[in-house]
């Protein structure tokens, strides 16, 4: 390669959009030839320093606050769970009251309401249980639907993967540069499951690797990321929701839920040769 | 999509990306109260379309919402902006002179980085360059999207974006040094 080549590729050497083979001709004219490494090494330092001190606007609060109001949402930061919660409880209370009335009333007429209130305490003691049980597992059921949304959203636009590749030595340090942690990749091949590639998603309120495997014709996502210290390691449970098949468990600081089409057998394969080769 | 959902789905884009639009719209404007004019009225077309978003890279979608609520704004308060042609090649040219600065490394950024005021004087650099150049450099440097992303945006061919980041960067290195020299 020469120099009016190199020089014509070298932004997008520094901004790193090159394909490999480019690279590696761009690699072996700098190692040669002074003047182009210094045009190099112009570029990379202009960019270290816009990108170093440019000021970065954050948008101010009073802003954000206007807008939710004029989308008519609330103020607050009220996870979207409450609310979807929220009829439940109203529900759960309105019994409780009509409970209450009727067994009040059967105080005062004690023949003949006695056995009604009985049986309204009885509904609200169940639409009770019943509102506790929906209501204490809210966390993984809100990521459930998000891990559901994340592989449907990626498959409806094809959107499989941000890098098509099987081989992990590229996918481990791409993912690993857009994340704040990097997630345990491995080809499965040999064991029917190769590597597609790697995506990003946002899932629980932050980024989050999505690594992308093929099994036959269907597509398995596993959607990883660092769970908190707070958090016991999670031994692996199935669940099946809107056609689809999940599986989630944590462990070693990390929070696994694979999503997929396939048999729920096969998911489980999949995801039991995945956590011992990693 | 009903009601619910749809400010759900802007809840999720717009929670996440307000910073990413703010920014934009601020090194657009190079004004704060224009810039949250412009976003708010972003984030009112953003809702409006929100059916038009079918997943994917929600930022890069309303970033280009806020890009050309942007221009329309300019038209309609600062028409006279508009009327300056904007003209890259002459805009890169002194073709010869600014290859020389470039390969010049006695006035290399990297002398800048000593200064103490080094962020006022990028800041002031990357203010001087014309709106077509300011926004390339601000989405790749600033909210580190791809080529791709950008020509999206930008609404350009990637070509596009590629000489224009090349031409960016030749401005923004000239204006910097002619701060370090005045410096």
């Amino acid at each position: 390669m020469d120099c009016t080549k190199t020089q014509s590729l070298v932004q997008g050497y520094v901004d790193m959009e090159l394909d490999l083979a480019s690279v590696m001709a761009v690699d072996q004219h700098l190692q040669s030839c002074a003047a182009c490494k210094r045009i190099y090494a112009q570029c990379s330092a202009l960019r270290s320093a816009v990108r170093q001190h440019t000021s970065y606007y954050a948008a101010p609060a009073a802003l954000r606050g206007r807008i939710r109001a004029k989308m008519g949402r609330p103020a607050a930061d009220a996870p979207a769970r409450t609310d979807r919660h929220r009829p439940q409880w109203f529900q759960l209370s309105q019994w409780l009251q009509l409970g209450t009335a009727a067994a009040a009333t059967a105080v005062k007429d004690r023949s003949r309401w006695l056995q009604l209130g009985t049986a309204m305490a009885a509904t609200a003691a169940v639409t009770w249980m019943l509102a506790l049980q929906l209501n204490s597992p809210s966390q993984d059921e809100a990521i459930s639907e998000q891990v559901i949304a994340g592989y449907a959203r990626s498959v409806l636009t094809s959107h499989i993967t941000d890098v098509a590749t099987s081989d992990r030595h590229t996918v481990k340090p791409w993912l690993s540069g857009k994340l704040d942690f990097s997630p345990p990749v491995t080809d499965l091949t040999t064991a029917g499951f190769p590597l597609v590639g790697g995506r990003l998603d946002y899932l629980d309120n932050r980024p989050v690797a999505a690594l992308v495997y093929r099994h036959r014709q269907h597509l398995i996502n596993l959607f990883v990321w660092p769970y908190s210290k707070s958090d016991k390691p999670v031994a692996m449970q199935t669940l099946s929701k809107h056609g689809y098949y999940l599986l989630h468990w944590a462990d070693s600081g990390m929070t696994y839920w694979a999503i997929s089409d396939v048999d729920p057998a096969d998911l489980k394969t999949f995801a039991e040769i995945y956590a011992s080769a990693k | 999509m009903d009601e619910q959902n749809r400010g759900k789905r802007f809840e999720e884009i717009f929670a996440v990306h307000l910073d990413a639009a703010y920014n934009l719209a601020r090194w657009l404007t190079r004004d704060e109260s224009n810039a949250e004019d412009v976003v708010q009225e972003a984030c009112l077309r953003a809702f409006k379309f929100i059916d038009s978003f079918h997943g994917g890279n929600g930022r890069a979608w309303l970033l280009a919402i806020v890009r050309n609520t942007f221009y329309t704004w300019l038209e309609k308060n600062r028409p006279q902006m508009l009327n300056v042609p904007f003209d890259e090649d002459t805009l890169a040219a002194n073709g010869s002179e600014v290859d020389a600065l470039t390969i010049d490394a006695s006035y290399g950024v990297d002398r800048l980085l000593e200064k103490e005021d080094s962020r006022r004087l990028v800041n002031h650099a990357l203010e001087q360059l014309p709106t077509e150049f300011r926004e390339v450099i601000v989405l790749r440097e600033l909210e580190d999207m791809s080529y791709k992303e950008i020509a999206t945006i930008a609404n350009v061919p990637i070509g596009t974006v590629m000489s224009r980041l090349a031409r960016a960067r030749k401005l923004l290195q000239q204006h910097l040094r002619q701060a370090i020299l005045e410096a």
